[in-house]
């Protein structure tokens, strides 16, 4: 690397300059740091850039720019590769605290020291790239999801390893009858041209498809996955993408129903095969079927069976009953429902069924008998009545996600991964409301245990794809539908959430959209969401590692395995750059180029701390900057104040803060400290998952430090922030600064 | 063979949450995007929700996500207030006709917030859906990207308008801009042109004109904490809080007079209204007026959670119409279906859950020349690629995963 050379730059304008006193600010870059800084009335015009950029063009390779927050004008200054260092003068010091006044000269003074000293301490990232990498993209399974996802790879120019547990192509599309409306005017069900599909993807030279065999262990890292294969084939893939589907909910388990009381009461799944036949008959006798009553939440929406609803059993049920009334328009359906769910333009399938005679019963179903009378608890007539004289019962079963194999056993021992993330008996906690929980309904474990790990990951996290409650393996975002905590790995169809066809299709092309973006940037060394295109990575000084293992288990997105020996080994390519691994390490050996303990430290104790006498305390509020960071910078487009006696140090995530950085800042004299970060626990928003929630657990054994310090406990505070608490948050720093005072100075200070 | 009038960029029309991930995702994958919005930021409808169901996170926390993400990106240009006029030419190779109308503030600005304090007049506040007002020269909102001031073209010509011109110190105000077209060729157009609330004044049987007559999306900014009442939940008529609260489902949906098709989302958002009244007040209660609880796949036990307070009671019936009470609360009449009883209930306040009409919807696309289906909404098949509402209604989670198929739709039509 050539030598820093580091061109400091102010700006005066939107009332910086009358709220400031800027030749103080200038005696600081100046007398304190050696460089001598230069001003300009409007630095984002222009004249200003312009300023900048002829500097560079003479030499300086790192820039710090003293003038509003990080978050705006970030075309105007855009100086890559060139690293930038931005001092927030604006939304976070004069549009938020009083003008010409000392204590806010003295912020802004402190925020241009901490950019001056952290600028050694950053040096532009060069990223992780090493040996080769595959474009390749692996699809694990071979129904309506994967074979699309498959050939929408292909046609984007990647060549495509298919993977197909079973024998044949087509999933469960192979024995459907017609399919759900899915075009204008949606009304009608629509022919199933699955078979056209399975010829399309053998006929497609970039796919490979590999039948009757299933991944016994994937090792690697995005654009480095090595997948093997029962057959003992290993294969290089970039990305994969997961479309294992869903099975049918075990009929067996709804005995209550009439299921193996009578063969005539069938499943939809059964029904559905038996359709594709032609018109079906009794299977009892073989007589014609005159009158056929579908049952609706067959087992979903049910605490004791599935709590969820299956999305796509009424209108299967509506497309069935419409295929038999076509055949034989004299034939009596009825369909018994408690709430008939087609959303969207489903609702014309409903209209169709209405229109056409199927009649409808709203209620629960209570029994079905072995003669096949169906007792519905009629919501409508508000009395349970019989329904006699039925030819079949079809139970509308609902889908539960093949989040693992089930057709293999299940690996001995519990796998934490697996459990849920967020448990559904939680009320809701959010800013107060509280609403009691659901009557308890079982954790379906077992469903999540049932099987063996679809790719037997070889990561010191275990061999699961986590998963959400209920055994679905989709994201926990709801402004990220493709986030799994295993980068390069993407899930698409009813593994991830209940859906019809013409949905799986739509959501393959999304993962497929995802497992591109990862081959590419996996090769250009370049993070995914969130922080994408970051070309920074965990670098591990193994020489001072004590081989704790606390960044291999803390890692949010499993990227940090173990050697042998037991050091920690980063798969760069699995790695978000949230940091939670720098916060965790206890020696502190673990930074990025740009981003390390030292860097936050150096900024730390880079602020100046009056004496006791000035009467002037110092807090450290340290802020995650997703989504503390902007809701500060909106307190200040509001012109909220706070107090100008804290110092705000943005974070990546709260996750990456070392207790160090909070000694450190206790040492050296503040008088409190406070940690701000996303909400954590089930319903959690921190964007790594839980970077909150390990900040907190490790704040949660600082108290033995400050007790070796004699300082009270309550100087160190953790708060939960929402990027819509601009009003919110000035007052909560407000009562932490009184607090704080009512404690008294930190005893510390200026020794 | 590749002809040279080729080109590998996508334009994106429409920057609410749907566009914007189609434009970042497909940047993301090494494409040049233009996004083209109408209003002033990006955002759309979502950046005026208060929070999304089940979680009750806000919005805006993921769209800080994506405006970083366009602002790390360098591939994306943004184009606010900008249409689309025409598309000529096909995959592989459009001309398209991009028109900008005058937001009399140039690209300059650094939203200092000067010519905010030099406006004197008030106009109605659109991100508020004018339920109040902002000065003549506002922010549009805290949250805004790009952060640029607006100034509206009644004080041109006005010595306010010199008084706001002379306030800028960088010469950032332009009253007398124009209207502007120019051309960009690219390779791939992605509809992401979303929807609108569909107008409650056409449902004249509920009353919008009384002013304790609500609608769902109202009802989002009166519980935003940058809304017309800084989040409190008041009666608009008296700013009292309210304690009996009525909710209406199919509000216009699942109506063949109106949307004929069910908009997915107002059941689930409805809940989440309840929760918002439920969190603030203590004593209230909520009805829900329904037809079918239509709670999709695993937000049923959000449906649930709500179900579980005694003091959210739920109505199996769609409501026949609204008189005029005393005290301006709003009767609700009509017939319990499971029951069979009539009622005519008095509530302090009514929210209407209006329905999601594609913004195609009125023929007012022009620039759109393919075929829609019979609701308005853009059928996503051959050169056309749609995304989110646009294309049908859908929850948030369900637009971006549709956005992020159109993504690849479009690399694919570049390749075409």
């Amino acid at each position: 690397m050539s030598e820093r050379n580091t061109g400091v730059y102010l700006c005066s304008g939107c009332g910086i300059g009358e709220a400031l006193n800027m030749d103080a600010l200038e005696k600081v870059s100046k007398s304190e740091y050696k460089l001598e800084p230069k001003s300009h009335a409007c630095l984002c015009s222009d004249e200003g850039v312009g300023m900048i950029r002829s500097d560079i063009e003479g030499g300086v390779n790192q820039v710090i720019v003293a003038a509003c927050s990080a978050r705006v004008m970030t075309d105007r200054f855009a100086f890559e590769p060139n690293t930038l260092i931005r001092a927030d003068l604006r939304e976070k010091v004069i549009w938020s605290h009083p003008a010409g006044d000392e204590d806010t000269q003295m912020l802004a003074e402190d925020y241009l020291r901490m950019a001056l000293a952290s600028a050694p301490k950053i040096n532009p990232p060069t990223p992780w790239i090493e040996g080769e990498y595959s474009q390749r993209i692996c699809v694990l399974g071979g129904g309506v999801t994967g074979l699309n996802a498959a050939l929408e790879a292909a046609a984007v120019g990647h060549d495509v390893l298919l993977i197909e547990r079973s024998d044949r192509l087509g999933g469960w599309a192979v024995d459907a009858s017609k399919r759900l409306p899915h075009r204008p005017p949606y009304a009608q069900p629509e022919e199933n041209n699955i078979a056209d599909l399975v010829a399309k993807v053998q006929g497609e030279g970039k796919i490979t498809v590999r039948m009757g065999v299933t991944v016994t262990r994937t090792a690697g890292m995005p654009g480095k996955f090595a997948v093997t294969l029962s057959d003992g084939a290993v294969e290089d893939v970039g990305a994969i993408v997961i479309a294992t589907g869903w099975r049918p909910y075990e009929a067996e388990k709804l005995g209550h129903l009439g299921y193996g009381a009578s063969p005539d009461v069938v499943t939809n799944v059964q029904f559905e095969a038996m359709l594709k036949e032609g018109r079906p008959t009794r299977k009892s006798d073989g007589k014609a079927l005159k009158s056929v009553a579908f049952v609706q939440c067959a087992g979903s929406r049910d605490p004791a069976h599935l709590p969820y609803c299956s999305n796509t059993c009424c209108a299967t049920s509506l497309k069935q009953a419409l295929e038999l009334i076509e055949t034989d328009p004299t034939t009596n359906c009825f369909v018994i429902y408690e709430e008939m769910r087609t959303p969207g333009t489903a609702e014309e399938l409903y209209r169709t069924a209405q229109s056409a005679g199927v009649i409808f019963i709203k209620g629960k179903v209570k029994a079905v008998g072995s003669d096949l009378t169906v007792t519905v608890a009629d919501e409508l007539v508000q009395e349970e009545i019989p329904l006699q004289g039925l030819d079949m019962v079809v139970l509308a079963t609902g889908m539960v996600p093949n989040s693992t194999n089930t057709m293999l056993p299940s690996e001995a021992g519990e796998n934490p991964q697996l459990h849920g993330d967020v448990d559904p008996e939680a009320p809701i906690k959010v800013a107060g409301y509280a609403g009691e929980a659901p009557p308890a309904h079982e954790r379906r474990e077992q469903v999540v245990y049932e099987g063996a790990s679809l790719l037997n990951l070889q990561y010191r996290q275990g061999p699961h794809l986590p998963v959400l409650h209920d055994g679905f393996a989709d994201s926990h975002y709801i402004c990220f539908p493709y986030e799994t905590r295993r980068s390069g790995i993407y899930t698409c169809g009813p593994v991830r959430r209940p859906m019809d066809w013409a949905e799986a299709e739509e959501d393959a092309q999304g993962a497929v959209m995802k497992a591109v973006q990862a081959v590419r940037s996996a090769a250009a060394g370049a993070a995914l969401h969130p922080r994408v295109g970051d070309l920074s990575y965990p670098k591990i000084g193994l020489n001072q590692c004590t081989k704790c293992r606390r960044c291999t288990v803390e890692c949010p997105f499993g990227a940090i395995d173990e050697t042998e020996e037991g050091f920690p080994s980063v798969n760069s390519t699995r790695c978000r750059r949230c940091g939670t691994c720098m916060g965790a390490c206890p020696v502190r050996t673990i930074s990025f180029d740009n981003y390390s303990v030292e860097s936050l430290v150096t900024q730390i104790k880079s602020v100046n701390i009056p004496d006791e006498f000035s009467g002037k305390p110092r807090l450290l509020l340290i802020a995650c900057e997703n989504d503390a960071v902007p809701a500060l910078d909106m307190a200040g487009i509001k012109h909220n104040n706070w107090s100008a006696f804290v110092r705000v140090l943005p974070v990546r995530c709260l996750g990456s803060v070392s207790l160090l950085c909070v000694s450190e800042a206790l040492l050296g004299g503040y008088d409190g400290v406070m940690l701000m970060g996303c909400k954590a626990g089930d319903d959690y928003q921190c964007h790594f998952v839980k970077g909150s929630a390990m900040a907190a657990e490790r704040l949660g054994k600082i108290g033995e430090t400050l007790k070796s310090m004699m300082l009270e406990p309550e100087r160190v505070v953790q708060v939960e922030a929402s990027i819509a608490d601009a009003d919110r948050l000035p007052k909560v720093i407000d009562g932490f600064v009184e607090q704080i005072m009512a404690i008294g100075f930190n005893p510390m200070k200026g020794f | 063979m590749e002809s040279t009038t080729r080109s590998r960029t996508i334009l994106v029309v429409g920057g609410g949450i749907s566009g914007i991930t189609t434009a970042v995702e497909a940047a993301e994958a090494g494409h040049d995007v233009v996004l083209v919005e109408k209003s002033p930021t990006l955002g759309g409808r979502v950046a005026q929700l208060n929070r999304y169901f089940p979680k009750l996170c806000h919005p805006t926390c993921g769209l800080e996500i994506n405006f970083q993400r366009i602002k790390k990106s360098r591939r994306i240009k943004v184009f606010t207030m900008a249409t689309v006029a025409a598309v000529k030419g096909g995959a592989g190779g459009y001309t398209v006709t991009v028109k900008t109308s005058p937001r009399h503030v140039k690209p300059n600005c650094t939203a200092c917030g000067d010519c905010g304090r030099a406006a004197t007049s008030e106009i109605a506040n659109p991100f508020n859906y004018n339920m109040d007002k902002v000065k003549a020269a506002y922010l549009p909102h805290t949250m805004a990207f790009p952060m640029r001031y607006v100034i509206d073209g009644s004080v041109a010509g006005t010595p306010e308008g010199e008084a706001i011109k002379a306030a800028c110190k960088i010469g950032a105000v332009d009253l007398d801009e124009k209207e502007e077209t120019f051309d960009v060729e690219v390779g791939a157009v992605v509809w992401a042109t979303g929807w609108r609330p569909y107008p409650a004044e056409k449902l004249t049987a509920y009353r919008y004109d009384l002013p304790n007559v609500i609608t769902n999306v109202e009802m989002e900014r009166l519980a935003s904490p940058d809304g017309p009442t800084k989040g409190k939940i008041l009666r608009p008529s008296d700013g009292q809080a309210p304690k009996k609260i009525a909710l209406i489902q199919c509000a216009g949906s699942r109506d063949l007079n109106h949307l004929a098709y069910c908009s997915r989302i107002c059941c689930l958002a409805s809940m989440k209204h309840a929760a918002y009244v439920r969190e603030q007040l203590a004593d209230a209660v909520v009805d829900v007026y329904y037809i079918d609880l239509r709670a999709h796949d695993k937000l049923e036990s959000f449906l649930l959670r709500v179900k579980d307070d005694p003091q959210v009671r739920f109505v199996k019936s769609k409501p026949a119409r609204i008189d005029p009470g005393a005290g301006d609360n709003p009767i609700l009449c009509g017939e319990n279906t499971l029951t069979r009883e009539v009622y005519a209930e008095p509530y302090d306040l009514v929210v209407l859950a209006t329905g999601m009409q594609p913004s195609t919807a009125e023929g007012d696309m022009p620039a759109f020349d393919g075929d829609l289906d019979d609701y308005g909404f853009i059928f996503p098949e051959g050169e056309t690629i749609s995304a989110g509402v646009a294309a049908g209604p859908l929850d948030v989670s369900m637009s971006v995963q549709s956005a992020t198929a159109a993504a690849l739709k479009a690399i694919r039509a570049t390749m075409a």
